[in-house]
């Protein structure tokens, strides 16, 4: 292992260019570290977003030599190119300042996918009780363990070519509603995701599954709610 | 300064199998597409009488006509079974063995353009 490590990181907006910083190397060290030492140690200017550092949060994720990935689980032994490294923010996104990226669309895309649970029941009713072998329940296992990263979001080239598709993770999240006994809200649900910008503008490149740090299937969410959504207009249930 | 699209090497999963296999179906189409056309010249000799037809079937038997279409049984195999595949994930139950598929599907193209191109020597 070398003594230092050239890291590479974008400084500025969508206008800036990439600034190179030399970082001692330390073992098990993370990207996440690697910025937060160019931050305290070198240049207190650095913005950027981080809170857990332990992978549960979803805030850090950046752009590593060339790939989108939750940074503070990231080790720089994976990543580092003949001890290069180079850290832009997150693709598809607008540049806040430095690696600090707006998710305000992102997020906004959630709600254009109906991805708030709305509830059959009240508080005055007793907990539904929801098999954990339950067909649906299965059918979302790994899908409800979305941290709201934008990994998949950056990785997307469907984003990329069509700022209207709703993305894989606001599909993912509506895919675990729309298999939730307890929501009320699928009808419009379905509809809110097969319109355009849905899930049929999805073109199965599969990089949202190759790229998620939580090993989610997006690319199978959004095929099931393909089907779904075929399978209402098939049968009436929407126009 | 220069401008964060220009600089930022944001796609280094182009590359990845699964998007290679993407691009070999979206440009196979496209291709098949272009070749479209001259397939329905083809049958509108076919029309205008058996001389001019029986003329142009002369024509494709030369050589490089013949290596063209093995060019073509490739395109149209590979668009096949790759759009096979996409069907397969959007409309079954997701299964394991995602890049064996993209894999195989390229594969068996090849092995049918092969076996063509080994039927004409």
């Amino acid at each position: 292992m070398d003594d230092v490590i050239t890291v590479s990181i974008w400084r500025g907006r969508s206008e800036g260019r990439y600034v190179t910083y030399e970082v001692p190397r330390l073992d098990s060290q993370t990207v996440l570290d690697v910025v937060t030492y160019v931050q305290r140690q070198v240049d207190p200017t650095l913005s950027y977003r981080f809170a857990c550092r332990v992978g549960v949060c979803g805030s850090c994720a950046m752009t590593v030599n060339g790939r989108p990935r939750w940074t503070c689980r990231t080790h720089v032994s994976k990543v580092a190119a003949d001890n290069r490294l180079e850290i832009g923010p997150l693709a598809n996104l607008p540049v806040v300042k430095d690696l600090a990226t707006d998710m305000t669309e992102f997020f906004e895309k959630w709600q254009r996918a109906k991805g708030v649970f709305s509830p059959t029941a009240t508080r005055n009713d007793t907990v539904a009780q929801i098999r954990p072998d339950a067909a649906a329940r299965v059918a979302v296992d790994k899908a409800i363990e979305c941290i709201n990263c934008g990994v998949c979001y950056a990785a997307c080239d469907s984003v990329r070519w069509n700022p209207d598709y709703l993305g894989p993770a606001a599909l993912n999240r509506a895919w675990t509603l729309v298999n939730d006994e307890r929501d009320a809200n699928n009808g419009e649900r379905l509809a809110a995701v097969a319109a355009n910008g849905g899930c049929h503008s999805c073109h199965t490149h599969q990089s949202c599954e190759q790229h998620c740090p939580q090993a989610i299937n997006p690319t199978a969410s959004i095929a099931g709610l393909k089907r779904r959504t075929i399978g209402a207009f098939l049968r009436g249930e929407m126009k | 300064m220069s401008s964060l699209a220009q600089n930022q090497h944001n796609a280094a999963y182009r590359g990845d199998l699964f998007w290679i296999a993407a691009m070999i179906h979206r440009i196979s189409g496209l291709l098949l597409a272009c070749f479209l056309p001259l397939h329905f010249l083809a049958l509108g000799l076919a029309i205008e009488g058996e001389a001019t037809f029986d003329g142009f079937l002369k024509w494709t038997q030369q050589p490089l006509v013949k290596l063209a279409e093995t060019g073509l049984v490739f395109l149209l195999a590979v668009h096949l079974f790759g759009g096979i595949r996409v069907l397969v994930i959007e409309n079954l139950a997701w299964r394991p063995g995602q890049k064996r598929m993209a894999s195989l599907a390229v594969g068996t193209a090849a092995v049918i353009a092969a076996i063509f191109i080994l039927r004409l020597l």
